[in-house]
């Protein structure tokens, strides 16, 4: 196990180099850098301050001279400082990452809660009214856009009923510290986390019910009941141990999605986010945040699908590294 | 035209199948069903299992599958029962309603009596009615099956001990669980499999065999006083197959118990069965001692059987087999079903589906070819055997 630990890590070290060239080109090759884009409109820029701004944010290199530069400061755990925010990237994702992580880990909490129990049950009465409910309700979420039904909320709950704040993460000019200070955040989080439940819950619900339907027509299930089981332990011991193999996998691909945010709604909301922070640092051509935003990201994807292999191991004893 | 008519007659099969999905529903979630529903009276003391008329059916979407369509039949106390026929006769199906394990709520006990003579209460219960808590407390203890499939029927998330010990604490609240701990290495070692830390095992740290012997076990954990077994042995190689059918017949013996046995192994039923009942698309079309229906099969379904036989002691260049198929499930004809394939039709063939005739005291047979003898005989008033 731990040798298959290790050599796991030292592939996704391979892997890592692998995604930072594929992103760094196409960062550089991307149309309109960041003083291009800074400047453009602006007449009293002559071609030699440009030139010289350029030489300033090293934009001047080439590929990959540029690619070098940025592995050898990076490989030292320098990322760089972020054009737009003039701080480094580190402490710019440390900055925006507690409120993402939050609303993320919140919601995807909120949707697994949801999507296990619904699920089963779904399964359970297959092809009755409350499966087709459960299904009909699971399908409205996953295609429901998020804008819209965003919209939608902040229409009714913001601007109708007046209830919950429309935008923001705090109430502005109200200095609340302590527990107001968390039940103000709180307050401003319900309907962003509400869009990403909805929105989300759909797929998982989906998944559970298929795996759980597969699993209750399985022999050791009949095997179960067979032995005189009550139902309930049949399906909360026997089935549930079986099904638990796959959403395990699941819940691994979901942790980079924890960091990354959810940009639409992120800015719907005006939540200072690191969707939000992502989106402008791609419209202002901002090489050095995009650069580290994505590494986290990678390094982040990389590690969630070791976590699941492991999982994997501790809940089903027939995988053995 | 057809087509519009095909569209209607498939509308008319969901809303019809639709409906006993919700009855099946209702009556799946009653908690209570009183006892006077199910308790009923034994034709005969002597047998654990009455089969009355039992219909089960399927309602799938092309129509209404009748797997298993008005079968009745005793298992005495202490005998071992074979019940033959090719695959998709409704032999599983069977085994499956007396278990209440039909895959619901497209299978279901459509209709007749399952009667159980329940030792422990003296009283007899229909199975088919029996409420599902009841039914908890039977199965594993007093009924108990084995399945045919030992690569799948055990959970491969447990380990061995687990779900042999769950079996046995289950029916055995008062047990320690070191006490279960010792019954579930006593049982095991009852099946033959003496091996330390066999407990701690998981299903696929074993092989095909071992894990046979172990659901085996697990039926045998709580002295059942039926054990139905479902192809025990057609998953394994020939040598395993006479170890677990030795270590079956022993079984019944130690612990006294009837053994239903479901095969189409026809070999296996005349080493092991005192009884044996034919089945034939859902229906039985014979049933005897083992000797009737060995030694004087009536049925051409069951002579073509016993024909198909390989024979150590003669020569032929091609075994015999008999002709065409099962017929379609679904529609099923008026008469015989057999009449398509059997060589030695009469003319009333062609009339309704031949009932069930005694040709003696213990074997009947269902075929247009006898029901003139029997006819006979009862005329006679002659009892001799065929």
């Amino acid at each position: 196990m731990r040798q298959y630990i290790i050599k796991r890590l030292l592939i996704c070290i391979l892997v890592l180099f692998g995604v930072s060239i594929l992103l760094y080109s196409i960062a550089h090759m991307v149309p309109g850098d960041y003083v291009s884009n800074i400047t453009a409109g602006n007449q009293n820029i002559t071609p030699e301050m440009e030139q010289r701004m350029r030489e300033a944010y090293g934009l001047d290199k080439g590929l990959v001279e540029g690619y070098f530069s940025w592995l050898g400061d990076a490989l030292h755990g320098d990322f760089g400082t972020s054009f737009v925010y003039k701080q480094p990237v580190v402490e710019v994702i440390g900055k925006y990452m507690p409120a993402t992580l939050a609303l993320a880990g919140i919601s995807m909490f909120l949707e697994l809660l949801l999507a296990i129990p619904l699920g089963i049950l779904a399964a359970r009465r297959q092809y009755s009214v409350t499966d087709y409910t459960i299904v009909a309700i699971a399908i409205i979420g996953i295609s429901l856009p998020s804008f819209f039904f965003a919209a939608v909320l902040k229409r009714i709950f913001a601007v109708g009923l007046g209830i919950l704040p429309v935008s923001g993460m705090v109430t502005a000019r109200v200095n609340y510290t302590g527990l107001a200070l968390f039940g103000d955040l709180a307050k401003h989080f319900i309907l962003p986390i509400t869009v990403f439940v909805i929105t989300g819950v759909g797929s998982y619900l989906r998944y559970v019910r298929t795996n759980m339907l597969e699993v209750l027509s399985a022999d050791y299930v009949r095997t179960a009941r067979a032995k005189g089981l009550p139902e309930r332990k049949v399906i909360g011991k026997h089935a549930f141990r079986n099904t638990l193999i796959p959403i395990v996998t699941l819940v691994g691909g979901m942790i980079p999605g924890l960091f990354s945010g959810a940009v639409i709604t992120e800015s719907i909301f005006a939540l200072e986010g690191l969707g939000n922070v992502a989106l402008k640092a791609v419209y202002a051509g901002d090489i050095p945040y995009l650069m580290g935003f994505n590494m986290f990201i990678a390094a982040l994807t990389l590690i969630g699908t070791l976590v699941s292999d492991i999982l994997y191991a501790v809940v089903d004893p027939r995988v053995r590294y | 035209m057809a087509d519009k008519n095909q569209r209607q007659e498939l509308k008319k099969i969901k809303k019809y199948n639709l409906k006993k999905y919700r009855e099946y529903n209702k009556q799946m979630r009653k908690k209570r069903v009183p006892e006077s529903e199910y308790l009923t009276k034994m034709k005969n003391p002597d047998n654990i299992i009455e089969f009355d008329n039992l219909q089960s059916y399927f309602y799938t979407d092309v129509g209404t599958v009748k797997s298993v369509d008005g079968v009745t039949f005793d298992i005495p106390r202490g005998k071992t029962i074979g019940v033959v026929g090719e695959s998709g006769c409704g032999k599983s199906v069977t085994s499956l309603s007396v278990m209440r394990l039909l895959q619901g709520p497209q299978g279901q006990i459509a209709g007749g009596e399952i009667r159980f003579n329940q030792q422990s209460t003296g009283r007899a219960l229909n199975l088919a009615k029996v409420s599902m808590k009841e039914m908890e407390k039977i199965r594993g203890n007093e009924i108990s099956m084995i399945f045919q499939e030992p690569m799948t029927t055990l959970n491969p998330v447990f380990t061995i001990g687990d779900q042999l010990c769950e079996c046995i604490s289950l029916h055995n609240p008062e047990m320690s669980k070191k006490a279960v701990e010792e019954r579930a290495l006593e049982t095991l070692k009852m099946v033959g499999i003496v091996r330390d830390g066999i407990l701690k095992n998981y299903p696929h740290e074993l092989s095909g065999g071992m894990r046979q012997r172990v659901v085996i076990a697990m039926a045998l954990a709580c002295d059942p006083q039926l054990v139905i077994a479902d192809e025990p042995t057609t998953a394994l190689d020939v040598t395993i197959q006479a170890q677990i059918l030795d270590l079956l017949r022993d079984l019944k013996d130690k612990i006294n118990a009837s053994i239903m046995l479901i095969t189409h192994d026809l070999g296996v039923v005349a080493e092991m069965a005192d009884y044996v009942v034919v089945m034939y698309a859902g229906r039985i079309v014979e049933q005897g001692t083992a000797d009737d229906i060995f030694h004087h099969p009536a049925h051409p379904y069951t002579i073509g059987l016993m024909k198909s036989r390989p024979m150590l002691n003669q020569k032929v260049d091609r075994l015999y087999s008999i002709p065409g198929n099962v017929p379609n499930p679904v529609n099923l004809p008026e008469y015989c079903y057999f009449k398509n394939r059997c060589d030695s039709c009469v003319e009333a063939c062609s009339g309704p589906y031949p009932s069930l005739v005694s040709l003696s005291d213990t074997h009947k047979v269902s075929c247009h070819l006898h029901q003139g003898e029997a006819a006979h005989k009862k005329q006679t008033g002659g009892k001799q055997n065929a």
